[in-house]
């Protein structure tokens, strides 16, 4: 389950991608994973090749190695249940030292793991190359629909002052000795979640108040943007086009 | 739950991606009437207050700790439809922002995350709501019942799509056993969680509980929820359980699937061409009994896509018949 | 430009039955400044929410500058009513602090280059274009309520409204803020609990309690009735001695 970072993951530098307008940055990403997703995972050599690329805009976003691998921790759960894979799994089986692991298993391990990483380096290269709130704005270039992208902004917003509240409340828990082992201590946890939930909602209501003291009627204002250069989306196609060429191919030949 | 890309073949990922965004859209316009100007702080700091409390671990035996996923518990505070978009901006942030699941497997990770809980989570309240009194308690009672079947709904959500769309050989039944098992245990502390924070609220502002509007000033008084009621269910939920699930874990034919064999349920015969044609074949290879699985499925799945309409239908009635004045 | 405001028998309840104002008369001249004083609970918050609309009055009416706060004018009155809260934090919701300052005027209208001087004007007031771009939550005590005051004042209000605006101050953020609404042109109304600022700022103090006004006179008057004060749940500022004329920053 989302074990939670609200530490997002933007690094500040100055770099060539960062400075690309996030709509385009999110249509690369979106080429980027599907051309992954739907590559056979035989296709070996189709993967390096992704490494590759991914690791050269990782490098031109001046994103250092060890910060992506930390970064992908995040993927090991699924990394956890991919390597079980071959020994639970049905087919014919080839022994590897003192153990018989199933070779479509392998495969299916192989297929699951390669795609989480290569996945999840392309979101975090996204993500490290671009702010949170220019994530939500390209999306609503995206024709993502307004109400949804301005509800996201509020999220995000209010992310971390609802977070410290509840750090807050735990830290004064602890204060007072409370050390929870079993579901059945967990009632103060509970009983404050709902004590946050009021005031959260009591907080939106102020919040909504002070929307409509600046004259807001239901629609959020729309701020004019710099019209962003041709070349960018240049970049992009090229890139995506190698994407799918290698995942057409891998298609083909496999 | 956060499935990365790829996890599920594509024809999974474009069916499920198609049927969120559609309901998704379906319950912004929902929402926004619900809500009117109100829906966007409103949302949004709910929004904010699920990813935290999803954040927060609470203990569940022994030094082991769980996380919340809130959807059921949305659903209930808020109403089923700004219930699943808050949620859903969880997820789908965390997907672009966190880098927490793959953008490909956005349509499934939704559907099993945020809309499967929240519209089948609210269902399965209402259908307490009506079994259990007419009280805080019985609020509380639902409430606690919802959560815990909302987790469940979810897990075998993503059971059955690993049935269309599995990409390693490991077959429906295991997959089935493994995560509807684990999750009817995990969906425990979802529910007592979930319980304990509506009554909560319930002591203090009744009048955000969306799912407790229908209760007067004295019937908000009595929480007492009847353990008693929930022990007894506790036990027929569990032993329906064991016999399905036995089901799967079990090679040899026994218990039900004697009985479906003996009474001409089921062929026999092991093979069955209609596996052929649409199901994954990793999830159908090794399958002791094709069929009894299939029809399994084919149940559960329905109950389970029968409750998510339901609510998104309920959703849609309790806002027509909702005073506008009261919002 | 400033504008007057006239309430007259103002009552208000809440949802759960309790009364929140009642009969509330008060009349403030255009570019006047008054100071609305009392125990927490008295109703000043509640009071000023019905300036804008936010409330609706069960009882009563009020008017804006001769224009009377109904729905029909509500979206007049939003930009004539500048209501800075008591939690910048609820008045901060956009994702940079120029933004929020934009909100406003943009609500109003105002595009391209005139939202942009919009914008710029409002920050220069209150020395903010150092942080205008950064979101909220990476601003300090100070620089929110800056911020907050910011985004009211981009849509150039004739009434300025305000919940207790120095709290959380230190002396040096307190005394930018009072040089800053001394240079304002517009009606000011200010609920504070810090007599000090009432005494510099407002020559006209009312005292409410109980959802009643029970007090409305000269500040310095006001202050020096220790009795009054004390029944009312305040007390006069330590060392203050009553003067003709209060003291000018």
């Amino acid at each position: 389950m989302g074990a939670g970072h609200t530490h997002a993951l933007y690094v500040h530098e100055h770099s060539a991608i960062h400075r690309m307008a996030p709509q385009t940055k999110l249509v690369a990403a979106l080429g980027m994973v599907a051309s992954i997703a739907v590559t056979p995972r035989e296709a070996i050599w189709a993967f390096a090749v992704y490494a590759v690329l991914i690791g050269s805009i990782a490098a031109l976003s001046r994103i250092g190695p060890g910060f992506l691998a930390a970064r992908l921790l995040a993927v090991a759960p699924f990394v956890l249940f991919a390597f079980l894979i071959p020994f639970i799994a049905t087919g014919e089986t080839v022994e590897i030292g003192f153990v018989e692991v199933s070779v479509p298993g392998l495969w299916g391990a192989w297929n699951i793991l390669i795609k989480a990483v290569l996945g999840a380096s392309v979101s975090i290269v996204l993500t490290a190359t671009t702010e949170v709130a220019e994530i939500i704005r390209g999306l609503g270039v995206l024709r993502a629909p307004a109400l949804f992208t301005s509800i996201a902004v509020f999220m995000i917003r209010y992310l971390e002052l609802i977070t410290d509240e509840l750090g807050r409340m735990r830290t004064a828990m602890t204060a007072r000795g409370y050390d929870p082992r079993w579901i059945a201590q967990a009632r103060p946890i509970a009983t404050s979640a709902g004590a946050l939930f009021v005031r959260s909602y009591e907080r939106g209501e102020r919040i909504h108040a002070a929307m409509l003291a600046r004259g807001f009627t239901g629609e959020m204002p729309t701020f004019d943007r710099p019209a962003i250069a041709r070349s960018q989306w240049v970049v992009v196609l090229v890139v995506i086009m190698v994407f799918v060429a290698v995942a057409t191919v891998a298609l083909l030949v496999t | 739950m956060h499935a990365p890309d790829g996890f599920l073949g594509v024809g999974v990922a474009v069916a499920t991606g198609i049927i969120s965004l559609i309901v998704i859209g379906f319950a912004l316009r929902q929402s926004k009437k619900q809500l009117s100007d109100k829906l966007i702080p409103l949302a949004g700091i709910t929004a904010a207050f699920i990813f935290a409390a999803q954040m927060f671990n609470f203990p569940v035996a022994a030094g082991t700790t769980g996380h919340l996923l809130g959807g059921a518990l949305a659903a209930i505070l808020l109403g089923p439809s700004v219930g699943v978009i808050a949620v859903t901006i969880v997820v789908v942030v965390q997907a672009f922002i966190f880098a927490d699941g793959g953008i490909t497997a956005l349509g499934y990770n939704v559907l099993n995350m945020a809309i499967v809980p929240a519209y089948g989570g609210y269902a399965v309240f209402r259908i307490f709501r009506r079994m259990l009194p007419t009280s805080a308690g019985g609020v509380i009672g639902a409430t606690g019942s919802a959560a815990w079947a909302s987790v469940v709904m979810a897990s075998v959500a993503f059971s059955i799509q690993w049935l269309f769309g599995a990409t390693a050989p490991v077959s429906f039944d295991d997959v089935f056993a493994a995560m509807v098992g684990v999750h009817a245990l995990i969906g425990i502390g979802e529910g007592i969680i979930s319980a304990l924070a509506v009554g909560a609220v319930l002591a203090s502002r009744p009048d955000l509980v969306y799912g407790a509007a229908d209760l007067e000033r004295s019937q908000l008084d009595d929480s007492k929820v009847g353990m008693r009621t929930f022990v007894v269910g506790g036990v027929l939920v569990a032993l329906v359980f064991s016999a399905v699930i036995s089901q799967f874990a079990v090679d040899n034919p026994d218990g039900l699937e004697r009985v479906a064999e003996d009474t001409g349920f089921i062929e026999s015969s092991e093979d069955h061409s209609l596996a052929d044609s649409i199901f994954a074949d990793y999830a159908t290879d090794g399958v002791s009994n094709e069929t009894l699985s299939l029809a399994i499925a084919g149940i559960v799945g329905t109950a389970v896509t029968l409750l998510v309409a339901a609510g998104i239908f309920m959703g849609l009635r309790q806002q027509r018949s909702r005073d506008p004045a009261s919002v | 430009m400033s504008a007057r405001i006239q309430i007259s028998g103002l009552g208000f309840a809440y949802p759960d039955g309790k009364k929140a104002l009642e009969g509330v008369d008060l009349e403030l001249e255009a570019g006047e400044r008054v100071a609305i004083l009392g125990p927490n609970g008295a109703g000043k918050t509640t009071l000023a929410l019905h300036f804008n609309g936010i409330l609706v009055p069960h009882a009563g009416s009020i008017t804006v500058g001769d224009l009377p706060v109904v729905e029909e004018n509500y979206a007049e009155i939003r930009r004539m009513v500048g209501l800075v809260f008591q939690d910048p934090n609820d008045q901060l919701f956009m994702p940079s602090v120029r933004e929020d300052v934009a909100f406003g005027p943009a609500n109003l209208g105002f595009v391209g280059d005139d939202l942009e001087r919009k914008v710029d004007a409002a920050l220069d007031i209150v020395a903010g274009k150092e942080f205008a771009h950064r979101p909220p939550h990476h601003l300090s005590g100070g620089e929110k309520r800056r911020a907050s005051l910011a985004t009211v004042l981009a849509m150039s209000p004739d009434v300025l409204v305000l919940d207790e605006p120095s709290s959380g101050l230190d002396p040096a953020g307190r005394r930018e803020l009072i040089v800053t609404l001394s240079g304002l042109p517009m009606t000011l109304v200010v609920i504070t609990h810090d007599l000090p600022l009432a005494l510099e700022l407002c020559p006209r103090s009312v005292i409410m309690n109980h959802g009643r006004v029970v007090a409305d006179g000269a500040t310095q008057a006001l202050l020096g009735d220790v009795e009054m004060l004390a029944d009312n749940r305040l007390e006069p500022p330590y060392n203050f001695v009553r003067v003709e004329d209060p003291p000018r920053s």
